[in-house]
């Protein structure tokens, strides 16, 4: 009862006529200790933070960051930066087009949450504070320091809706608690940026390959990271910064950059992605770097089917297996009812093309069907996939699959004398087994982002779209909507079968579990839906993203074991409640430049 | 690989007078529920026909059959003297293009990709044609875009064509349908009530569309509710009563006929049946006045 009477209290207090922050400390104090914490916060991570070495990362060292230290001190550089752009610094403006106050605060708070996240699991790996040296409490008070002051920057407060007397209990608290997320979030708004500079399109290729490199760096700084405390702090710093970098405008001026350079951007990115094994001394995280592409490669499949055409299938990994199963079974593996070993090319084409017939079997009786009951006969499909291939071992049906041994020692490629499973000395540095798999991976993701991309942008990619914006009016512009869907369904069966023909190499060995609907281990079928969802249906690097983060993080949070399947069902609920166009939204949702465009979006999106 | 971007506008062969459409008998029953009954309608190029009738009367049912969205469960619907495939989409590609009554447009598209959508029937770039990007494929893209572009500038939205379609104020919404309609290269455009909810100067916009789109070949056929709008515009008017036709002719003779009046405003009948319920129900609200009076605060009761 008390909280709900001081909640009602704020709320109803009248926005002041002068902007004023969270906390009541005068702006020039508060923006003097933002940026002046973000400075110390850097220093303090020069320091010793623990005395032992016991605590993962090795804090003791003085005069050389490590570990957890590198965070808070990327995340106290950029408070400091974004702190000296919001005093106007010349040569520190292009940091914040969009203004620096709400990308101030993000980055420190951030920082804050690294350092004391830090603090927090020392004390509890060591048993209690007294196993902090001095350079941890200055981080500890320099971060909280800098939040305090980010918090104190005013901001333009939103107009409240008054509360209704008449409300009970439970409509006041929520009216309430709408009322301070409305302030939140106007706390964390970012302006309207300012119009970009004339750039010569070199400097503007520049900037693209420098956000490239940066985003290599993160994603091999992501995938070494050694111990569970590294990967959280790196997701939280990673999580901050990238939304600080968004607020100041400057993710949003990059995008602007990269669509009108998009070749560019897409072979970069691909060579970015071809430098990854090169930046490895061993095959050990080249082992997910290729799961990841295999993960990513399919869910951007999928991307075609129900971000573009706007069918939902659930039984879309039976696609993958389909691939797999075919390749593993024309590529000379001992236990295949096959005795023939095919060169990758054709093994590859007969996968993909294997996969497509099952796709147009399928789809052509399924696609009758709309929304809902697509999406309970395709789960079904996928289910019968996986049990037929279970049974086909020769005492439950005819002897094909090997049941749930499945097709085991399938070879390793060899592509004109180049032996995949050998490790190969390229340009002074060895790539092993994984970085070989990784590099021809690499290949069909190409393919398939050029097939996505060639697709989407015509007069099939448009039929599709109109089909899942609103199928009666498409039908009603002559476009034959259940041909439209096939032709979207037999080519997200294509690709997906595509796929499988290299993961059948990578895995050695294949077996009807790794084809369930859902399943600890990606990729399956819900984590290929929720890699499309998460990331952003409709967009090329939204699943790419995704299918990253999904495998990454199951993949290195080994410690919440059982739970690894429920914090995963969290994470999507509450994304999907504050940004459910995902994490890179669609370019169309960029494309609306109107103010109120905030709320239609959502609307229009759950009806479309 | 086949690029037929240059069809021919369908209806400029048509010479006036010509028949387009020819609807004989159609009968469209929903279980025990006729509501369609043996409806003949006929519209020439050159023609604006319209349709009205009062709510319920069964027009949108008849242009759904117009349109393949249904099949009649009797009669025949020729377009230029082919009977129509029983496909919606088919019928796009035979010329008949039509609007919806409740603004159907791609609402996450732009403006300019709604109307290429239109295109559809016009172009033949499939799947292959799109992945290898032939020069064809550049060729039929430009085309289709210039084509897009040139009806945009046509209806006057031309300014717009980046524009998300949802973010378009509700008239240009209609206008951007038209577009998106006239881009099939229809010989005949059905409009659903093309002016629902505008006021009157876009109402009489609308009415200049119309004639434009007239003055291309293109015969319409209109339903509307709005009488001075229809008047002034339709050659000919039909008058769908529950299902049936009941009149057919031009403007004048359609707003002097007695029976059409009474569709509309109900007419006085002899022995005035209604009185004996009407005088009931009044009764009946008295009373439950009187209860309520009698109980104060009962609402509050619950």
């Amino acid at each position: 009862m008390t909280t709900q009477t001081t909640a009602a209290q704020t709320a109803g207090t009248p926005a002041a006529d002068t902007p004023k922050g969270l906390i009541g400390i005068p702006e020039t104090i508060g923006r003097a200790l933002a940026t002046a914490g973000g400075a110390l916060a850097v220093v303090s991570t020069f320091l010793a933070w623990t005395w032992t070495s016991e605590f993962p990362g090795d804090l003791t060292v003085y005069g050389y960051p490590g570990g957890l230290q590198v965070l808070v001190l990327i995340g106290g550089a950029l408070t400091a930066l974004f702190g000296l752009a919001s005093y106007g610094v010349k040569g520190l403006r292009w940091l914040v087009p969009a203004g620096a106050d709400s990308a101030l605060k993000l980055a420190a708070l951030g920082t804050f949450v690294t350092a004391w996240y830090t603090i927090i699991a020392i004390s509890t790996t060591l048993g209690g504070l007294v196993n902090l040296e001095p350079g941890g409490w200055i981080a500890a008070v320099t971060t909280l320091a800098a939040l305090v002051g980010a918090l104190a920057l005013p901001f333009e407060r939103p107009v409240l809706d008054a509360a209704d007397p008449d409300d009970s209990g439970w409509e006041a608290f929520r009216h309430n608690a709408r009322n301070q997320g409305a302030v939140l979030k106007a706390a964390i708004a970012s302006g309207t940026a300012s119009p970009a500079r004339k750039l010569p399109s070199y400097a503007e290729i520049l900037i693209i390959v420098a956000a490239l490199a940066v985003g290599l760096i993160v994603f091999t700084y992501g995938i070494g990271t050694e111990y569970d405390e590294l990967f959280v702090g790196f997701l939280i710093t990673a999580g901050f910064g990238f939304a600080a970098v968004a607020k100041a405008g400057l993710v949003g001026r990059l995008s602007a950059i990269t669509a009108k350079h998009r070749t560019v951007t897409m072979v970069g990115a691909f060579v970015a992605a071809a430098a990854f094994p090169f930046t490895q001394s061993d095959d050990r995280y080249a082992t997910i770097g290729v799961y990841i592409l295999i993960f990513a490669t399919v869910a951007l499949g999928l991307n075609i089917v129900v971000g573009l055409a706007g069918l939902l299938d659930l039984g879309y990994v039976a696609f993958l297996g389909v691939g797999a199963y075919t390749a593993a079974m024309v590529s000379g593996s001992p236990t295949s009812p096959f005795d023939i070993h095919l060169p990758f090319w054709l093994s590859a084409l007969i996968g993909a093309a294997v996969a497509m017939v099952f796709g147009v079997v399928i789809g052509a009786p399924t696609l009758r069907l709309r929304g809902d009951y697509l999406a309970i006969v395709t789960l079904g499909f996928g289910e019968i996939f996986r049990i037929a291939v279970l049974n086909m071992d020769g005492t439950s049906g005819p002897d094909i699959t090997n049941g749930s041994n499945g097709i085991s020692s399938v070879p390793n490629l060899n592509i004109l004398g180049f032996d995949f499973g050998q490790q190969h000395d390229i340009l002074g540095v060895s790539i092993g087994r994984f970085s070989n798999y990784f590099l021809l991976m690499l290949l069909i993701t190409l393919v398939v982002v050029v097939v996505f991309r060639r697709s989407s942008d015509s007069r099939i990619g448009r039929a599709w779209i109109a089909i899942r914006e609103d199928e009666t009016a498409a039908l009603a512009m002559g476009i034959n909507g259940f041909r439209v869907k096939l032709i979207a369904f037999a080519l997200g069966a294509t690709l997906a079968g595509l796929a499988g023909t290299v993961q059948a190499h990578v895995t050695y060995t294949v077996t009807p579990e790794q084809y369930q609907f859902a399943h600890v281990v990606p990729p399956n079928s819900a984590f290929l839906l929720a890699a499309v969802v998460l990331g952003g249906m409709g967009t090329i690097s939204g699943p790419l993203v995704g299918a990253a983060l999904l495998y990454l993080i199951p993949a290195k949070l080994q410690f919440l074991g059982d739970y690894q399947l429920f914090a995963f069902g969290l994470a999507l609920v509450l994304l999907m409640r504050f940004r459910p166009e995902g994490l890179i939204p669609n370019r169309r949702r960029q494309l609306e430049f109107h103010e109120e465009a905030e709320a239609p979006t959502v609307l229009s999106k759950a009806g479309a | 690989m086949t690029t037929d971007t240059t069809t021919k506008s369908a209806a400029s062969g048509a010479t006036p007078g010509e028949t387009v459409l020819d609807a004989r008998g159609v009968t469209m029953r929903f279980g025990g529920l006729t509501a369609v009954s043996d409806v003949d309608l006929t519209v020439n190029s050159g023609e604006i026909v319209g349709l009205i009738g009062p709510n319920g009367a069964g027009k949108t049912t008849f242009f759904n059959c117009l349109t393949g969205l249904y099949i009649p469960t009797e009669g025949e619907v020729r377009y230029k003297n082919q009977v129509l495939p029983p496909k919606s989409f088919k019928v796009t590609a035979a010329g008949i293009a039509r609007t919806f009554q409740n603004i159907r447009l791609f609402a996450n598209m732009t403006v300019l990709e709604n109307v290429l959508v239109g295109r559809h029937t016009r172009t033949r770039e499939g799947l292959w044609s799109a992945l290898l990007r032939g020069p064809g494929f550049h060729k039929a893209e430009a085309a289709s875009r210039a084509r897009a572009m040139e009806l945009l500038e046509f209806v006057g939205l031309a300014a717009k064509a980046d524009h998300l379609a949802r973010n378009l104020p509700y008239g240009e919404q209609r206008k951007l349908e038209i577009a998106r309609a006239l881009a099939s290269e229809p010989g005949l455009l059905l409009l659903d009530e093309p002016t629902a909810g505008m006021n009157p100067q876009e109402t009489r916009a609308a009415e200049e569309l119309i004639f434009a789109i007239r003055d291309r070949g293109i015969a319409v056929l209109v339903i509307e509710h709005d009488m001075r709008f229809i008047m002034n515009l339709c050659d000919r008017v039909a008058v769908l009563v529950q299902g049936k036709k009941l009149i057919e002719g031009d403007a004048a003779t359609v707003q002097r006929d007695e029976r059409v009046i009474a569709a509309y405003l109900g007419e006085p009948l002899a022995n005035d049946p209604g009185a004996e319920e009407a005088a009931e129900v009044e009764a009946a609200e008295a009373a439950a006045e009187a209860t309520t009076d009698a109980a104060p605060g009962k609402e509050n009761d619950r």
